[in-house]
């Protein structure tokens, strides 16, 4: 809502000094956002001053007519100014800008040579000024308007403040230039008058035209009057197209002004018919679905069966309080008009707004609730100005079609602002504040509230409270804390998430927040299966990219997508970790059943509807590429490998509290990963995700440099686990045997530490693979490992037999389970 | 080796002799000041204690003194002996003191030599940031609550009192998917559904998470977000505890000078509702109120939905942009630097924000 200051103040007494701070300090108070506020008088800098035009030269020669003008600008010489218009002549007043002035839209005068003179200023339109669209000449002032030299602000009216401001979507009454001074009068504490309080000639039972509502829920409300005979020609007053101009909107016509000029002051949005085009009595009524309508802007729309129409016997002739249509709407040379003034329901004109895309002043309005009560005096209004400048004769009759439902009475407990703000109101003070905002209260407790008709949006009384609260002032509210009851502090699952990703970040990784959008072709790219399930995702029925419109099932594209990124930026060595949910939709079934807000849904209702809510497990990932430790004076770097993804899963898991026992790394093929570097990763068995070098196939398709690796676990299925039960430290000492073990290339080296652990028995401390070696001499297909052995009892020190029995149980069950020869022997 | 059995020759006693034994501790003491490092030390240490050394040697005589004198000379012996060991003692202490300072000389290094072998990483300032208010939270008593980002229509708006008509609900504003009933979340007041929905006055909860709608990625808008969002429904809950509890939020967060202003404003599921501000002295243009968030007092209906009754309890809700706060806490100016994963933003933050 854009409105100039002097509008404001004709309803509204203001300080007359009044600061643009204090103003919207005021304005902020009250819940408007403040977009600006804008003194006019300095949107033009520089000296702007009336001139009279001396002498005229016509300049000939050049394509158009340019005239070479003397004007009187109150200095000693006169000035010259080249011009390019011809609606004046000498002797006339006009505005003049002088060299080093500035114009709205950073246009810098100078002095300069031009169409072969010199010219120093210009003379200027009032588009030029900002004051108005009008370009076809130089502004011309009246005779008298003021002395040659005088600052021309004040003349043309430049010398407004405009306020635009945001208004909350339940406020539509302050949509209006009423809405606004009255709300500006309680901030003030001032006097308001009523624009809509003056008189309106009422309905007459002889309309001026035939209008039936057949739909009076999407039209509650439906006036009209007619005038025949108006001048065609004759033009807005200049107070009203600046005003207008100052709001943002175009001047078109007298009869178009006078509903825009209307609508802005007093909120009620308007229409005007040419009477000589309607063909027989009008009819307010839905629309049949697919009915068509060719709107004022061109556009020919098939109509649903929601959208209310006007129609005449021609069929629909206006989108009802969206936009007119083209065959009925007032055009040049109208003579004879039809003004409509109507109240419609703001949930079918929402829902038509949205569905054509009509986001129209009116429309905006009408969403937001308008006062039902305005159409008659909008009427008078427009019809006293549109005959006051264009004369024509008033029929008589006014019709006025009213279901309009009186306001529903709230009940109020008196003292409940008190509690709900947390300030003393007594009940004569909240009285006092809902009969400011135009309710009648009557009662003691509870108070009996009627809310004015231009308040719709007061039906509870928790709204009543806002009111008070408001016009009470914020500022009131007193600061308390309040005591919460002991909490149980952060969840486990919680606790969790932060040690992951603090060991993550701890070693080398930083945390990316990707988007979680992904292109369905990934799945192409990372090689899935045409059955696997990563490849069944939710899409996005409105993503802002058509590239992407599916929510990722695995956290690695996106994360990939990322690291690509940074290596476009010029690092080579990365370390990525992220942690956010997937999304795996569920098998689909029936529709998420309907839930009411009267009450709670029950609680088979509510597990029915969250059984339809896709599947959201964290997930952790990281990805690495480059060296994962630097080169340096030191030596060389380490390039990162599938053993670093590896690690770092079992560093997550570690993190997570689960013991290094229940954890276990296989061998597995699984896309993206390479089929022969790739790990899955499993705690008590159960897959809890998969780590490794990429597969190459997946690096090329995505572009990513050589031996990327990767890491992906779902962090949900990572069991909890229980309060770690300390063992007893044993303080005899460790008996210390390396074993070598030469065993077949393809057994796993967890493979054999597991069965050194089985064997070794409960002396066994802890096993240690320090060594692993190829040669031919070992046998083809063949490798050692060499690991250290501790053994340590817990009541004694251990003799040499009983460590070196426990080695050779250990070496024994080496050889049988997974055929281990102690190597040289 | 004969004279040892003829205890009466006297030039075998002449080792007792107090000169000559006051003359071997000078040699000794002379031999072992001399001596320039511990080695050279060491090779004295036989010729003035070993077997052969004066003392020692004195030592063996005693015994072919007559019974009356054995005594003094023993004395004699001890102390001659105990002085040259005290000069051993006292120079191979000196030598060691030495040859440690000499050592940790040779051993200096370069400590500003680089050893950055394996880089820090880092934690993303929003996650760092999140966790940071909901601890404080917590240490206020509240719970942190979570609730999925794929979220029921249901929950995220019409609970939450925006009705089916309301345009945030249009997919000018709001993603959907090709489940129905579905949306990804606006907010993360759903968090507040599912609490109240799932628990019973006194709620005292924090929802901080990611949020989704349909802007464009620009220096100030991001389709994809993050929002902590604040909730307290008990009986005689009212705006003042609003007030204070923000109060007391931004002055652990932005120092003891920070406060809020409160400005009307409208949001379907609070009425009264407000927009709030925060005084922030340390901002990089100097002190001044920056726009937070919104909150107010949880609309009845809201509570009704729920199956928390409205005539008995009343509540409260807030809610922020963790990336806003992010912005003018910490200077970021651009959104996308918080979304597009660059390390460098990432690891000026550390693990800490």
């Amino acid at each position: 809502m854009k409105v100039s200051l002097s509008w404001l103040r004709e309803y509204v007494e203001l300080p007359a000094q009044l600061g643009v701070v204090e103003l919207e300090a005021a304005l902020v108070g009250l819940g408007m956002e403040v977009e600006s506020i804008v003194d006019q008088a300095a949107t033009v800098t520089g000296d702007l001053v009336v001139g009279r035009v001396l002498e005229v030269e016509e300049l000939t020669g050049f394509k158009k007519p340019i005239r070479f003008n003397l004007v009187d600008v109150g200095r000693d010489e006169p000035q010259q100014i080249v011009c390019g218009a011809r609606n004046y002549a000498a002797g006339d007043l006009v505005v003049v800008i002088l060299p080093g002035g500035e114009l709205p839209g950073g246009f810098r005068i100078g002095a300069r040579k031009t169409y072969g003179r010199m010219s120093a200023g210009m003379i200027c339109s009032a588009r030029e000024l900002g004051i108005s669209d009008e370009h076809a000449g130089i502004v011309v002032l009246r005779e008298g308007a003021a002395e040659p030299g005088a600052d021309a602000r004040g003349v043309i009216g430049l010398d407004d403040v405009v306020v635009e401001v945001e208004i909350t979507p339940d406020r539509g009454y302050e949509m209006s230039v009423r809405g606004m001074a009255r709300e500006l009068s309680y901030a003030f504490s001032s006097a308001f008058t009523d624009p809509a309080a003056g008189p309106a000639t009422p309905g007459t039972p002889e309309p001026p035209y035939p209008v039936r509502v057949d739909d009076t829920v999407g039209c509650d409300r439906f006036a009209a009057r007619v005038v025949r005979g108006i001048d065609p020609n004759a033009a807005s007053p200049q107070w009203m197209q600046r005003r207008l101009i100052a709001a943002g909107i175009r001047a078109i016509s007298l009869p178009v002004d006078i509903t825009n000029y209307l609508m802005l002051e007093l909120g009620q949005p308007m229409h005007v018919f040419d009477l000589g085009r309607l063909r027989g009595g009008l009819v307010v009524r839905r629309a049949a679905a697919g009915e068509k309508l060719t709107t004022l802007d061109g556009v020919a729309r098939s109509l649903s069966a929601e959208d209310m129409v006007i129609c005449d016997d021609s069929g629909p002739i206006s989108l009802a309080a969206v936009m007119g249509g083209e065959t009925s709407e007032w055009q040049p040379g109208t003579v004879d008009v039809l003004l409509e003034a109507a109240h419609w329901d703001p949930v079918m004109v929402g829902r038509t707004a949205r569905r054509h895309r009509l986001f129209s002043e009116a429309a905006k309005r009408w969403e937001r609730g308008v006062d039902p009560q305005l159409p008659l005096r909008a009427l008078e209004r427009a019809v006293q100005i549109l005959t006051a400048h264009a004369g024509g004769v008033v029929d008589p009759g006014v019709l006025d079609i009213d279901h309009v439902a009186p306001s529903a009475p709230v009940s109020l407990p008196a003292e409940l602002p008190s509690r709900r703000i947390g300030v003393g109101y007594p009940a004569d003070r909240v009285t006092a504040l809902l009969s400011q905002v135009g309710c009648a209260v009557t009662g003691e407790s509870p108070l009996v509230v009627t809310p004015p008709s231009w308040r719709p949006d007061l039906i509870d009384p928790a709204d009543l409270v806002e009111e008070v609260a408001r016009l009470g002032g914020y500022d009131a509210i007193p600061s308390v804390l309040p005591m919460a009851p002991g909490g149980r502090g952060l969840t486990p699952a919680q606790r969790r998430r932060r040690t992951v990703a603090r060991a993550l970040a701890e070693s080398g990784y930083v945390e990316v927040l990707s988007y979680p959008f992904v292109a369905p072709q990934a799945h192409e790219e990372f090689g899935l299966a045409a059955d696997d399930p990563r490849r069944t995702a939710v899409r996005l029925t409105n993503p802002l990219s058509e590239q992407e419109p599916q929510l990722r099932t695995s956290l690695l594209p996106p994360l990939l997508a990322t690291l690509k990124r940074n290596l476009g930026r010029g690092r080579r060595d990365l370390a990525l970790y992220e942690m956010g949910t997937v999304f795996r939709p569920r098998p689909a079934g029936s529709a998420a059943p309907e839930m009411g807000v009267d009450r709670r849904p029950d609680d088979a209702q509510w597990a029915a509807a969250n059984a339809h809510v896709p599947d959201q497990p964290w997930h952790v990932a990281a990805v690495l590429a480059g060296d994962v430790e630097p080169a340096g004076w030191w030596g060389a770097g380490r390039a990162a490998g599938w053993a670093d993804a590896v690690q770092a899963a079992r560093t997550v898991l570690a993190a997570a509290g689960v013991p290094a026992g229940r954890v276990a790394v296989r061998a597995a093929e699984h896309t993206p990963w390479h089929p022969g570097r790739c790990a899955q990763v499993l705690v008590d068995d159960a897959v809890v995700g998969y780590a490794g070098e990429l597969h190459p196939a997946v690096i090329e398709a995505v572009e990513l440099p050589r031996r990327t690796c990767a890491v992906e676990l779902d962090l949900d299925a990572v069991p909890a686990v229980p309060p770690v039960q300390a063992e007893r430290l044993s303080t005899y000492p460790p008996a210390l045997i390396d074993v070598a073990l030469v065993v077949d290339a393809a057994v796993p080296a967890a493979d054999v530490e597991a069965a050194l652990g089985a064997g070794a028995g409960e002396l066994l401390e802890s096993v240690q693979l320090f060594d692993v070696y190829t040669a031919e001499r070992l046998g083809a297909g063949k490798r050692s490992l060499a690991y250290k052995l501790t053994f340590r009892a817990a009541d004694r020190t251990l003799t040499v037999e009983e460590a070196v029995a426990a080695r050779d149980a250990a070496v024994a069950a080496a050889a049988s389970r997974v055929g281990a020869a102690l190597r040289g022997a | 080796m004969s004279y040892r059995n003829d205890p009466y020759d006297p030039k075998q006693a002449a080792q007792l002799d107090p000169e000559m034994l006051d003359a071997a501790v000078r040699d000794a003491e002379k031999a072992f000041t001399e001596a320039p490092d511990l080695d050279a030390l060491g090779a004295l240490k036989p010729a003035h204690l070993g077997d052969r050394a004066p003392v020692s040697l004195a030592r063996r005589e005693i015994g072919s003194l007559p019974p009356a004198a054995k005594a003094d000379a023993g004395k004699r012996v001890n102390q001659a002996r105990q002085a040259v060991q005290a000069a051993y003692d006292a120079r191979a202490v000196d030598l060691e003191r030495e040859r440690a300072a000499r050592v940790l000389v040779e051993e200096r290094v370069d400590v500003t030599l680089p050893w950055d072998r394996r880089p820090r990483g880092a934690r993303h300032p929003l996650t760092t940031l999140m966790e940071r208010m909901a601890d404080l939270f917590i240490g206020m008593g509240y719970e942190v609550v979570e609730g999925p980002e794929l979220e029921l229509e249901w929950a995220n708006f019409d609970a939450l009192n925006i009705g089916p008509d309301n345009p945030v609900r249009g997919a000018m504003d709001t993603f959907y998917v090709d489940l129905p009933g579905l949306v990804m979340r606006t907010h993360t007041s759903p968090g507040q559904v599912r609490t109240m929905l799932t628990r019973t006055p006194p709620i005292y909860v924090v929802a901080p998470g990611r949020a989704y709608r349909t802007d464009e990625l620009d220096a100030t808008h991001s389709p994809v977000f993050h929002q902590i969002e604040g909730l307290v429904v008990d009986e005689g809950i009212s705006m003042a505890h609003l007030r204070g509890t923000l109060d007391h939020f931004a002055r652990e967060m932005f120092g003891p000078d920070a406060r809020t202003r409160f400005r009307p404003h409208y949001f379907p599921f609070t009425e009264p509702s407000a927009e709030f501000d925060v005084w922030f002295a340390q901002h990089r243009d100097g002190p001044r109120w920056v726009e937070w968030g919104g909150c107010g007092m949880v609309n009845p209906r809201v509570l009704t939905a729920c199956g928390i009754d409205p005539d008995r309890y009343s509540g409260f809700a807030f809610g922020m942009g963790v990336e806003r706060t992010l912005m003018f806490r910490d200077g970021v100016t651009d959104m996308r630097d918080m979304v597009e994963g660059d390390v460098r933003f990432t690891r000026q933050f550390g693990m800490e924000v």
